[in-house]
């Protein structure tokens, strides 16, 4: 094994300096940008203090890449971005260029080999997403597919610049959420206790560590059959899946009770209001690859209502903060029930502790 | 537009419920990982989308993780072996190497060309771009591959980031590098900052994970709040820069009625005034920093001059005990010569060494301040407490002050 005759000495380099991976124009004004504008949607125009100007055309990208697909992709940066090219923290592509001539024919090349060109203002934008069955240890779905499934069920809006405000999307293969807090989130919610293999569990877990895991103490040693294994309290379990990352003999995933849950209003930034968390307004949709159809209609119906009722700025959470719940459950004909009210630590938080209502 | 492969291709099995994912629109995956294949004639490749139409047809995953790693590193590889080999010999190792990559995900096509070129010839060539924690995640390759890949990727300039309970890379917006609203050096701290944990990175010896992520205003596009135990998001101390002559050409081209419901209604302090009817007014001591006027009128208003950052601790996401946001702890600190650094770099040490002492296996640092109480975080971290930190102070009645 290569492993144990040591050739090369391994440099800590630690994160790769920026410097020389900047566009020649963003180290020219760096720091001394002036404004931006959007000639269109999915380009940018960013105009320094000197006056020159920057153009960035964003495109969307599978996430999931080859080699084939960043080489093309640095095809078009050698052609007209001067050799440089940047990603966005929802894995678009942003290519560059100072040269206003060079924006079409950058979109055309992307377009032709099926890069949308899109993303900006108040647009959808890439789904933040996780890898799922693909190459994930714990995921209850494909993320990768669910992704590809729903923004191609909503690929209208991320070529427009048509809804309140921005839209960030999130979606996560198990209740980790890798994916992230977002305006609408997608995220698997587990349905029942784990299932316990006791076969297995002394000999691939460490038990106390999968004792402590668990947040609300449900889980606690016993023997089985002669041998050390771990049981759990369902009344007490929460089927956060949180035992499953330290023990892989409690699975948590099901192939019919893992389920989608749909939460929403989400936000990242501070403009306005404060950033939030999202909150439940959909659960127990099938896990149904490979398209997904259900989830994808609650996520579809969620955006019209938002398009159409949404005052300009106002983010997802932001519109239901002033039309109200009971409102925003009525425009997206999904269902309150008991369960979309918390009852973990702190929840009295979220109760309506006031004579405020809507009628 | 559809774009299916090619089916004529001998070299793949068949995978029709993969195939419905090559409809569509959207930039497909499978259409891509497919063409790779029949290209290379990889076999993991194939064994890969096997192993995950099979996952599609039982709706269950089927990697496992295990301990996969470099030499002098305990972190950093992302172990994955098919617990269904026997079925898909081909994806019996499907392991992952985390790159960090340059702050704000900036190459130059020659860093990536580079990198394809290692990765193709030496494993899979696929590629993920990127890592929710901010990492460029070089995906399939095996074990006995592993030392070599890293040693031809080291010789290029590249390392690799943080897994399990260590300092995870860290991840930053555009900055100043393509943004007037960048208050700090968004890239350059994310730069120095991160290599000066090195050693953290790639040595696992906390509770669990540690992030940084570096926004450059408070619209926080690197999402630090949310996704980070030390959010260090850009910010000014004294007044909104306004150019008076485009506030009042931005009401020309979009209304006076457009200025008063889109900016000045919107103001969460109510610290915005309409003055005559071709100006404004901003009560900079009501302005809470929160970016919605800079962000409409991006031409006639803009951050202060004196600029520094604040610093939120504590966020993480769901487990265990739901999302907590990162909360403020330092309204403002300067970060931008080396002795401002060596201060945030003085006081992260002193935050992380408590949380290292104290924090329980798996305890993210805002849980941790949560379960000992934020007065005995606050005295361990050297703060003073100050009302930025709190929505308001406590409501409830029962506390032991000093006596």
């Amino acid at each position: 094994m290569s492993a144990s005759t040591e050739e090369w000495k391994t440099i800590e380099s630690g994160v790769r300096d920026h410097i020389p991976e900047l566009h020649p124009a963003q180290v020219r004004n760096f720091g001394k940008w002036q404004y931006h504008y959007r000639p269109r949607p999915g380009v940018l125009c960013h105009v320094a203090e000197s006056g020159e100007k920057l153009f960035t055309v964003r495109c969307g990208i599978q996430r999931q890449m080859t080699v084939d697909s960043v080489r093309f992709l640095c095809d078009i940066a050698d052609k007209y971005c001067e050799g440089h090219l940047r990603f966005t923290v929802r894995s678009n592509c942003e290519l560059m260029t100072t040269e206003e001539a060079n924006v079409d024919k950058i979109i055309e090349e992307l377009e032709a080999e099926g890069h949308p060109v899109g993303g900006t203002g108040n647009a959808i934008t890439c789904f933040a997403h996780t890898q799922g069955w693909f190459h994930c240890d714990i995921p209850a779905t494909d993320a990768s597919g669910a992704n590809k499934s729903l923004m191609d069920a909503i690929f209208e809006e991320f070529g427009r610049e048509e809804m309140p405000n921005r839209v960030r999307l999130s979606t996560s293969c198990c209740e980790i959420n890798c994916g992230g807090q977002a305006d609408i989130a997608v995220v698997i919610q587990h349905t029942r206790p784990p299932r316990i293999n006791h076969d297995i569990l002394s000999n691939i877990c460490e038990l106390p560590k999968a004792v402590a895991r668990c947040p609300v103490a449900a889980i606690r040693p016993t023997t089985v059959n002669g041998k050390p294994s771990l049981m759990v309290e369902e009344s007490k379990c929460i089927v956060c899946g949180a035992c499953f990352g330290a023990c892989p003999a409690m699975e948590i995933n099901h192939p019919e009770y893992s389920k989608f849950a749909v939460w929403v209003g989400g936000k990242l930034g501070n403009a306005r209001t404060k950033p939030t968390n999202m909150k439940l307004v959909a659960h127990g949709l099938p896990n149904n690859p490979p398209r997904w159809p259900e989830v994808a209609e609650v996520v579809k119906n969620i955006l019209a209502a938002y398009k159409a009722g949404g005052k300009p700025w106002e983010r997802v959470g932001e519109w239901i903060d002033r039309i109200g719940w009971k409102r925003f459950f009525a425009e997206t004909g999904l269902t309150f029930d008991k369960y979309m009210i918390d009852n973990y630590r702190h929840a009295r938080i979220s109760f309506n502790k006031s004579a405020h209502v809507r009628f | 537009m559809s774009e299916q492969t090619d089916t004529q291709e001998t070299f793949l099995h068949p995978t029709p419920l993969l195939d419905e994912l090559e409809k569509g629109p959207w930039p497909g995956f499978i259409t891509r990982l497919k063409k790779l294949a029949n290209r290379t004639h990889n076999p993991m490749v194939r064994g890969v989308l096997d192993q995950l139409e099979y996952s599609y047809e039982t709706r269950m995953g089927y990697w496992k993780g295990g301990v996969v790693g470099v030499r002098g590193y305990g972190a950093g590889i992302i172990a994955r072996f098919s617990m269904i080999a026997d079925k898909f010999p081909e994806a019996t190792e499907f392991h992952t190497l985390r790159i960090q990559p340059p702050a704000g995900f900036h190459y130059s096509t020659k860093a990536l060309r580079e990198v394809c070129d290692v990765w193709e010839r030496e494993a899979s060539g696929i590629i993920c771009m990127h890592g929710q924690t901010g990492n460029l995640q070089l995906i399939g390759c095996t074990q006995d591959n592993v030392q070599h890949i890293f040693d031809e990727l080291n010789k290029l300039g590249w390392d690799l980031g943080g897994a399990g309970a260590d300092m995870r890379s860290g991840m930053s917006c555009v900055g100043e590098a393509r943004c007037e609203h960048a208050c700090y050096d968004t890239l350059g701290a994310h730069f120095k900052i991160l290599n000066n944990y090195g050693d953290d990175v790639h040595r696992p010896s906390f509770p669990y994970k540690f992030k940084f992520k570096f926004s450059g205003c408070p619209n926080d596009c690197a999402n630090s709040t949310q996704r980070s135990d030390c959010a260090v998001i850009g910010t000014w101390r004294d007044d909104i820069q306004i150019d008076h002559e485009k506030v009042g050409a931005f009401i020309d081209n979009n209304g006076l009625d457009y200025v008063v419901n889109s900016v000045i209604n919107m103001c969460p302090t109510r610290a915005i005034e309409l003055k005559g009817t071709r100006d404004i007014e901003i009560n900079n001591s009501d302005c809470v920093r929160c970016m919605h006027c800079i962000n409409v009128m991006t031409e006639a208003l803009s951050p202060g001059k004196d600029r520094g950052v604040s610093l939120l601790m504590g966020g993480k996401g769901h487990l265990k005990v739901g999302n907590m946001l990162g909360s403020m702890m330092v309204p403002f600190m300067k970060l931008k010569t080396d002795e401002d650094f060596a201060k945030m770099i003085e006081f992260t040490d002193r935050v992380i060494d408590w949380w290292a002492e104290n924090g329980l296996d798996h305890e993210r640092l805002g849980e941790c301040i949560e379960r000992l109480g934020i007065q005995t975080f606050l005295d361990a971290a050297g703060l003073e407490a100050t009302p930025d930190m709190v929505e308001h102070p406590r409501d409830n009645p029962f506390f032991k002050a000093a006596y």
